[in-house]
């Protein structure tokens, strides 16, 4: 055999080991995800079974008609867990853009003092784990009195999501030149007109990527929404999924139809932005 | 159109200064090239007079109305980039029409404009691309092209050949000279290369440090550098710049080397003085081979050996060693010569200059 085919073989060898490894690294990915989609159709019985079953006997949507079907017939308020979930994880998604973007401008385009101390210093807070933050949030919300409202829990993730989106941000308008601001100052722009012309749509999947982070972390936390809401009226869809444990039993099929219907709007929205998503986060990681 | 003048315009970053004051008076419609090494405050200036960068002192002038605090957009002005600072996310008409856009320019008047500055620098089959589709060249037409659809009163040019390859910066240079004999505007040009400067101004500003070191045509700074910088930084390659003390009537160079006192400075200098001699290598040749016919009276004969020839094809750039320094000489109608072989060299001390070491101010009367 000689060194090139050889060498052929090398490489079609090391393809298939690849993807091997792919398929392997997807398979630990995913199936958690199918996990639930399939334990929300099956019978509890065989959720519980040991070993496990791997291929459902008999499917039933049942969970799913019972979520909806109100207090007593095995319900839970979806559709109001799903509105609190909206609005919150909406509203402090759009706050936290916009100081991310201000911020983020800030720190790629100004010079002040003590800059980067203030960078650095957005930066510890993500150190802090949120959990550990529930009980001094608790007693302070609690004396406000802004306990198991929309607006206490909008207001503690502005705070969680803005050093991200600052650092993400500005990261993105970094990558826009400088030059460009100045051009569209000379072609006749305000300060304003020049960021919104033409630094803005330059930075704008940077932007979108920063904001659907933002709304994930939202629409996913779990730790500070259950200390933080306890009513029907404040409650998100994470803190829902506990509606279905009680004393001595947990509804494992309603609590995976449930995820389901949580992960349903989640994965659309990634969908659709996933092209700016992994742009954004590939030439955002490389800061100049 | 209009006339630009900076009156000791001023700029500074804390305590370190990098505009020093300067003064400029630009006439209508004339093209001045600011030239200098890098850091000499060239770029920093036509950022001043941009309104990009705010005046430490002094007062910016444009057609008469003092500017200084006025933003960019009130400037009439308009600007072409080094990086040419095209907006990536739009075409190559919407970037030529932006400052109509943001004027809010009526849509005929727009593609009226458009099309004209686009016939102008041959832009028309571009027209709907983007900036990232387009070469170099391209690019830099179409910044030229935004310049000119604002109409302005001054256009300011930053570096903006420095990006393209050798023989497309010729090209461009020549489209620059043609497009301002077209719109007939005053430009403000800031360029590290000499060479463009030479052959694009009606005047040229050397700069360094911050100072202004000498105005002028590009022949006199050519031919009357007033200082020993100037000398040095104009022409290429470089005029030959050598030490030496004067001596009755003989310059003694630091090795040991001596020529007589060129006859135009006898009366500008007394024996003991130091001055730096200067001698283009235009008018250092092996005999024969020079400009001029090598019979005046000031042309001094010497042998010296070659070290190095660069052939050019119609002139040979040949360096000689004189007393351990190399020399750089022209030699036009080019024979083959060896390196280390000795040729008789014409040195035209007609054309010499002298400058004092310590100032470096010129001794020419």
């Amino acid at each position: 055999m000689d060194e090139n085919s050889s060498a052929r073989l090398k490489r079609r060898l090391l393809g298939i080991v690849y993807r091997i490894g792919l398929f392997l690294a997807m398979l630990t990915i995913c199936l958690p995800g199918l996990w639930i989609v399939l334990s929300s159709l099956r019978p509890t019985v065989e959720i519980m079974a040991k070993p496990p079953v791997w291929i459902p006997q008999q499917i039933s949507f049942d969970a799913y008609v019972a979520m909806f079907s109100g207090i007593g017939k095995g319900g839970i308020p979806v559709i109001e867990y799903f509105r609190n979930s909206l609005i919150i994880s909406v509203t402090s998604t759009v706050i936290a853009v916009a100081i991310g973007m201000a911020g983020g401008y800030a720190f790629a385009r100004y010079r002040f003092r003590g800059k980067s101390g203030v960078f650095l210093g957005l930066m510890l807070t993500r150190t802090v784990p949120g959990i550990a933050l529930s009980l001094p949030l608790f007693f302070l919300y609690v004396r406000l009195g802004i306990i198991d409202t929309h607006f206490g829990l909008i207001l503690a993730y502005v705070a969680l999501n803005v050093p991200f989106t600052i650092w993400l941000i500005d990261g993105f308008f970094r990558q826009v030149p400088k030059d460009l601001a100045e051009a569209a100052q000379i072609d006749g722009c305000t300060r304003w007109q020049a960021f919104w012309q033409v630094e803005f749509p330059l930075a704008g999947p940077g932007i979108a990527s920063a904001a659907i982070f933002a709304f994930l972390t939202c629409w996913n936390e779990f730790a500070l929404a259950s200390q933080l809401t306890r009513s029907v009226s404040a409650k998100t869809l994470p803190v829902g999924l506990l509606d279905y444990t009680a004393e001595f039993t947990i509804d494992w099929r309603g609590m995976c139809a449930l995820a389901v219907v949580m992960i349903i709007p989640a994965l659309t929205l990634t969908y659709i932005v996933q092209k700016h998503l992994v742009g954004g986060l590939t030439s955002g990681a490389v800061k100049g | 159109m209009a006339t630009v003048s900076l009156k000791k315009l001023t700029k500074r970053y804390g305590n370190i200064g990098i505009v020093h004051g300067i003064n400029l008076d630009i006439t209508d419609r004339e093209f001045i090239a600011l030239v200098g090494p890098s850091g000499c405050g060239k770029s920093t200036t036509l950022r001043m007079i941009a309104g990009l960068e705010e005046i430490s002192a002094g007062s910016i002038e444009i057609g008469g109305r003092v500017v200084n605090d006025l933003p960019p957009r009130s400037r009439n002005i308009s600007m072409v980039f080094q990086s040419y600072a095209l907006y990536p996310h739009m075409t190559v008409r919407e970037n030529l029409g932006f400052s109509l856009k943001i004027a809010g320019a009526a849509k005929e008047e727009m593609d009226r404009r458009v099309a004209e500055a686009s016939a102008i620098l041959g832009l028309d089959a571009l027209l709907d691309r983007r900036p990232s589709q387009l070469s170099g060249g391209q690019r830099q037409r179409v910044a030229m092209g935004r310049a000119i659809v604002r109409d302005p009163d001054v256009f300011l040019f930053d570096e903006p050949l420095s990006n393209l390859d050798a023989k497309l910066r010729t090209q461009m240079r020549t489209e620059i000279k043609k497009l301002h004999a077209k719109v007939q505007s005053t430009v403000i040009y800031v360029t590290h290369d000499q060479v463009e400067a030479m052959t694009l101004a009606d005047r040229i500003v050397i700069m360094r440090d911050g100072y202004i070191e000498q105005v002028g045509t590009p022949d006199e700074v050519f031919r009357r550098p007033a200082t020993r910088f100037v000398a040095g930084f104009i022409g290429s390659p470089p005029m030959n710049l050598h030490e030496a003390t004067v001596d009755g009537g003989q310059l003694v160079f630091a090795t040991g080397a001596k020529l007589p006192l060129p006859a135009q400075f006898k009366a500008n200098v007394a024996a003991g003085d130091k001055v730096v001699f200067g001698l283009r290598p235009d008018d250092i040749y092996p005999t024969g081979h020079g400009l001029s016919s090598g019979d005046a009276a000031d042309v001094h004969q010497i042998e010296l050996p070659i070290t190095v020839t660069e052939p050019l094809g119609n002139e040979t750039l040949v360096f000689v060693e004189f007393n351990d320094t190399d020399w750089v000489s022209r030699m036009l109608n080019p024979r083959p010569l060896r390196s280390g072989e000795r040729v008789a060299m014409s040195l035209d001390l007609s054309q010499a200059h002298l400058f004092a070491a310590d100032t470096g101010k010129t001794l020419r009367s």
